[in-house]
């Protein structure tokens, strides 16, 4: 590894190479948060996303159909999310964290049904896998989350439902219906980032291969103030932090590998303290988990 | 009760899960049980793993009653952990009698210092302390992996850990427990456990102190303006929360291995939420639920070995369902009250009680 090359064409293709899982994720956040209901569970839905990805690429042999089904894997959990938070009215932080533990716990318990391993699934083959297509999806992603956000009525509805729901009600639009499918959408897009994690990023499922980026997609999204273009610009910030990271774990004499390691943790922490750039809290949907 | 009755379906639905893999629920039962009650030497350890359950529920419980959700138990454990041992390894010439309290003292620190740093940031720059827990988590992970494999590895150990502490900073000694459950791990640190559980249930309905503090969690804008500095508060509801989990290391060195194991902790940071959610944030609940958890925990250990599909990875779903039908009990148990059953106010906030 020669670092005279730390900024070059590989480094910043492996930057977007980590952003878009943490995009795909962040956007998520964005639809959940923004209609109000707190996001913490991005973690289990992204880890499920991936393992149905890898999950059904490695059957169906088709990297599309394994993304697709990464979206729906993200999109179930999320589903099970919003039963609760959503209809039972149970604590949204909670239940999130309880939906974390969920995913990591059945896990194993889904590859041993279907390929008899302990947590991991086979690596899939070169056909299998994609070479940049997810980083593509996560751009339009985030091009129509712009629109949609900024342009639409839905846009702003998503809004309407988040700053103040009872108004939203008072005018006649239902806040369940509105809730339900931003968490849907969260839980597809979060499915997605899982599912570039496992088809493209690595090349098959691993145990907690996710390792805290829902709560850095979560981190970014409160580092972006809620709002897509900047949220967008705070995982490309995780992403240096990342790429710089495995990077540096080359050189072993200029850091100790566990220490360059926890690079993107400090980074998120340091972000989210608002020590560079402003990201308090104030700027949070006023009816944010209400 | 209600707790209960979540806690019971919950189980029986991750029973009902077992048969949809392919094993008898009933045979699953079997094993937990077995395992965990077979012998002295197995309730031993399951008495060992409630042990460190209790403080990191007790450690979620804390943060919970001052509005802060604690999941950095893990790291806050970690890091107290490798203080104790790194104690031990520091100071070989230390006296007897102050060795174990300087471990402790060590742990302590170390576990409330993790706490108090996402509390710091919580209270003064507004930082999501669920979020920054998490990171502590993976910070915590690999600052002390650095330390055991670089500075306090043993070389006689295939497995990565640190050498044994000295022998006069263990608990041996004045140990009646160690004695009752010969060659398992459990210890006297079962008896501290209790008495912290006491004393935090004495800390929050009887002082000063926890009354500021619950109140910070239910109404901070109340408590500020009634004359008390919630974010003073906040530090150290996350200090003591931090501390509280530090106190795992009590367990795992001092009471029974003598060194930082990599990968020692069964989750009990993470448990811990389930824990002091089965007992409604009450200290003295969370000596029951702890110990059911612990059963459970030991019981799904046994499961890789006894049964074709289920793996001890089974825990988790068994505690994340748990959750989810302690939570949703409480809503099923006021819609009762409700005359509207279907209704979708938003308006009733008071029926969103929490936890």
């Amino acid at each position: 590894m020669n670092e005279q090359n730390l900024i070059s064409v590989a480094f910043l293709l492996s930057v977007l190479r980590g952003t878009t899982p943490l995009l795909f994720a962040s956007l998520g956040g964005l639809f959940s948060e923004r209609s109000g209901v707190i996001q913490i569970a991005l973690e289990g839905m992204m880890l499920m996303g991936a393992l149905a990805g890898a999950t059904a690429a490695q059957l169906l042999h088709s990297p599309w159909l394994g993304f697709l089904a990464a979206g729906f894997g993200g999109m179930a959990i999320a589903a099970l999310y919003g039963l609760f938070t959503l209809k039972f009215k149970a604590d949204q932080i909670v239940t999130g964290t309880a939906i974390n533990i969920l995913a990591v716990g059945v896990a194993p318990l889904i590859t041993k049904l279907v390929f008899d391993t302990t947590g991991a699934t086979p690596s899939l083959a070169i056909a299998d896998r994609f070479s940049f297509e997810p980083t593509v999806m996560a751009a339009i992603a985030l091009l129509i989350t712009v629109y949609f956000y900024n342009k639409t009525q839905g846009g702003l509805l998503l809004q309407f439902a988040g700053e103040n729901p009872l108004a939203l009600t008072a005018a006649g639009y239902s806040l369940q219906a509105i809730r339900w499918s931003s968490v849907c959408i969260c839980g597809l897009l979060a499915g997605f980032g899982g599912g570039s994690l496992s088809l493209f990023l690595a090349s098959s499922y691993s145990p907690n291969m996710t390792a805290g980026r829902g709560f850095m997609a979560l981190a970014a999204l409160i580092f972006g103030r809620w709002k897509p273009l900047p949220t967008a610009g705070a995982c490309l910030l995780f992403a240096v932090a990342d790429a710089l990271q495995i990077r540096l774990q080359g050189n072993e004499s200029f850091l100790p590998v566990q220490f360059v390691q926890i690079l993107p943790y400090l980074v998120t922490i340091i972000a989210l303290a608002g020590f560079f750039g402003q990201s308090r809290a104030s700027r949070a949907p006023k009816g944010l988990g209400q | 009760m209600k707790a209960f009755f979540g806690f019971t379906l919950g189980l029986a639905l991750c029973l009902g899960l077992t048969a949809f893999a392919g094993e008898s629920p009933l045979h699953i039962l079997m094993i937990i049980f077995k395992s965990a009650f077979g012998t002295t030497y197995d309730l031993g350890l399951t008495l060992f793993y409630a042990t460190s359950l209790v403080f990191t529920g007790l450690s979620v419980c804390l943060a919970f009653h001052a509005g802060l959700f604690n999941i950095g138990a893990e790291g806050q454990l970690t890091v107290a952990t490798l203080a104790a041992a790194a104690t031990g390894l520091l100071f070989p010439n230390c006296p007897g009698v102050i060795a174990p309290l300087l471990a402790c003292v060590a742990a302590l620190a170390a576990g409330g210092i993790w706490g108090a740093i996402p509390g710091w940031l919580k209270a003064y720059r507004g930082s999501h302390e669920v979020v920054v827990t998490m990171m502590m988590n993976f910070i915590a992970s690999g600052v002390t992996s650095y330390f055991v494999l670089n500075t306090f590895r043993s070389l006689d150990s295939q497995n990565p850990e640190t050498k044994l502490i000295p022998t006069q900073f263990m608990f041996r000694d004045f140990d009646f427990v160690k004695l009752a459950f010969a060659d398992s791990p459990a210890n006297i640190t079962l008896v501290i456990a209790i008495l912290v559980a006491i004393g935090i249930w004495f800390l929050l309905r009887k002082t000063v102190f926890g009354f500021e503090l619950k109140m910070t969690g239910k109404n901070e804008m109340a408590s500020e303006l009634s004359g008390i500095s919630s974010k003073k508060i906040k530090v150290w509801a996350m200090a003591l929360s931090g501390a509280l989990a530090g106190m795992v290391a009590l367990n795992e060195v001092m009471g029974s291995s003598g060194k930082f194991r990599m990968g020692f902790s069964a989750d009990y940071g993470f448990v811990g939420i389930a824990v002091a959610l089965l007992a409604r944030n009450n200290p003295i609940g969370i000596l029951l639920s702890a110990f059911l958890f612990a059963v459970l925990q030991k019981g799904a250990a046994d499961l890789d070995m006894e049964t074709q599909n289920i793996t001890r990875d089974f825990a988790k779903v068994l505690q994340a369902v748990i959750i989810f039908s302690v939570v949703a009990v409480q809503y099923f148990d006021f819609k009762k009250f409700r005359s509207k059953f279907f209704s979708r106010s938003i308006s009733s906030k008071k029926d969103r009680e929490k936890i």
